[in-house]
């Protein structure tokens, strides 16, 4: 796997990014990154019996962080709160044929949004209950 | 597709009359500058006809320029030779908060030798305060070290005035002019300059080589010790095709394409403002380096600009904590007072004699939609 340079795949993801959006009425909403050191990335997630029947993302940042960004949705549409849950950061970069390894920080963010915003929906539904 | 190259304060393209001066020193003339024989005194009389070149550049007399193998090198060389030669009578060295890391990184590395050093703050525009140089000048300074025109913003120092500060207070001045030489006026005598930095790989020239100037009577403690080469202040066989490249890349060095990129700079400068909500770093007209341009764009990152940008071929910098071995935003742009997002969102073209017209063009069409596209990308508003 590439540990020196951008891949052909996450260049893609990064010019093309086919999740940027805000969700309509989303259910649960995921912030990760802060301004000082960099990427700031918000995950928005429309779940429908237990499953993420929809999900979009803004980032500040760089190549990777963009890139990450749009494969973690990507990976994630359709699957259950649970299949989500599990994808790691290594998955994303496999998806992504590698970035550099000064990168891999920036790449973690998607994989952290997404989990906040799955945090943020099951707390939001055991105070429903 | 297309390459254009905007990075030329990383490096420069390697000018075709500098490759043809060099050649005949990979070839023929082989020969050890040091070797007594013919093939040695062919190489020794290219290699002083070098030094005459750069010295005369500078304003300066032709023993006064000690080949090295670059800004890094020089610089290195001026601050730890000037220290271990005055230590521990003195200890004190004062600098800028806008230097290049191989000027920072030393004294960094001094403070742990029992050095004590000054950083001097800048203003918005990147500018040295006077009064703060002068207040901060003691019994035990050794040297003032400026950088003349700074590699990220383009700001060009007055090293007159800060000279003068530094001859009344009686300390040494150094400058790091890799950036400005040729692009701009620099005189060791009107200056007053002591030691002055050079390289060769910005002005079109090959890589590796650079030049120290040491004024007459300043001794400083060698970092190389062994055959004594260069008045015995930078021993090891002298590059001497280099050298040779170098001191070509200086004499084509021309006034006229200083104006043109001028022109090309500022023509940059206004079509990227027009974009909304960006800001120019450093400073404007005669006290900016012909061939600089630096911006931030709000609420996008740099090297997310960058990757676009080099999709249409372009090759620029950023100033991102992201693109950053450190992952630290620039000090530089820190120290003129961006915030951190300000500085993550900054891009730096610089250009060189060969950009054409078309080129700027093409660079204007092209950004807008870049960064529209990135702030819709983006969560910040
Ligand atoms: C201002 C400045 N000083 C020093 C250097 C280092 O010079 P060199 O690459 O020749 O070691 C550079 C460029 O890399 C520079 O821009
Ligand atoms: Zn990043």
């Amino acid at each position: 796997m590439n540990t020196q340079t951008y891949s052909k795949k996450l260049l893609k993801h990064f010019r093309n990014p086919k999740f940027v959006k805000k969700v309509r009425n989303p259910d649960a909403i995921g912030e990760v990154g802060n301004l000082k050191c960099g990427d700031v990335m918000r995950m928005q997630i429309k779940v429908a019996d237990g499953k993420i029947k929809d999900i979009g993302f803004q980032t500040f940042g760089c190549p990777a962080a963009v890139a990450s960004s749009d494969m973690v949705c990507e990976l994630a549409k359709g699957k259950t709160l649970e299949e989500a849950k599990k994808f790691t950061n290594d998955d994303v970069v496999k998806e992504l044929g590698g970035m550099p390894l000064v990168k891999i920080h920036c790449s973690v963010l998607g994989i952290q949004a997404l989990r906040k915003a799955i945090e943020d929906y099951e707390r939001k539904n055991r105070s429903k209950s | 597709m297309k390459q254009i190259y905007f990075d030329n304060a990383a490096s420069t393209k390697t000018d075709e009359k500098v490759v043809e001066a060099m050649m005949p020193y990979f070839g023929e003339k082989f020969g050890n500058a040091s070797s007594v024989h013919v093939k040695g005194q062919e190489a020794k009389h290219a290699m002083e006809n070098a030094r005459k070149v750069i010295a005369k550049s500078i304003g300066a007399r032709t023993h006064e320029i000690i080949f090295t193998s670059g800004g890094t090198e020089s610089n290195n060389l001026t601050l730890k030779g000037l220290f271990w030669q005055n230590f521990p009578e003195k200890n004190h060295i004062i600098t800028t908060k806008i230097e290049h890391d191989c000027i920072l990184n030393t004294c960094k590395w001094l403070e742990k030798q029992g050095a004590k050093i000054t950083y001097l703050d800048v203003d918005s525009e990147g500018f040295v305060d006077l009064e703060q140089l002068r207040n901060s000048i003691t019994d035990k300074t050794i040297v003032v070290s400026v950088i003349h025109g700074n590699n990220e913003i383009g700001t060009i120092q007055d090293l007159e005035m800060i000279g003068k500060v530094c001859r009344e207070k009686n300390v040494l001045f150094h400058t790091d002019a890799c950036q400005s030489y040729t692009k701009t006026f620099l005189d060791v005598k009107t200056q007053n300059l002591d030691l002055v930095t050079l390289n060769s790989h910005k002005i079109h020239g090959p890589k590796g080589v650079g030049t120290l100037y040491i004024r007459d009577g300043i001794n400083l403690t060698p970092l190389f010790h062994g055959g004594g080469h260069e008045r015995k202040i930078r021993s090891g066989t002298e590059n001497v095709s280099g050298i040779v490249g170098f001191a070509k890349a200086v004499e084509i060095a021309d006034k006229r394409d200083v104006e043109k990129m001028a022109g090309m700079r500022d023509r940059l400068i206004e079509g990227i403002l027009k974009i909304e909500n960006t800001k120019l770093n450093g400073a404007q007209g005669d006290k900016r380096l012909c061939n600089n341009i630096n911006v931030s764009f709000n609420n996008i990152e740099g090297e997310a600009v960058g990757g676009y940008l080099e999709q249409k071929g372009f090759c620029t910098s950023t100033g991102s904590a992201c693109a950053s071995h450190s992952l630290e935003t620039s000090h530089v742009l820190k120290s003129i007072g961006l915030t951190p997002v300000q500085g993550n969102s900054s891009i730096r073209v610089s250009i060189s004699k060969f950009t054409t017209n078309e080129e700027v063009d093409y660079f204007l069409e092209v950004l807008p939609s870049i960064v529209n596209k990135l702030r819709r990308i983006s969560p910040l508003r």
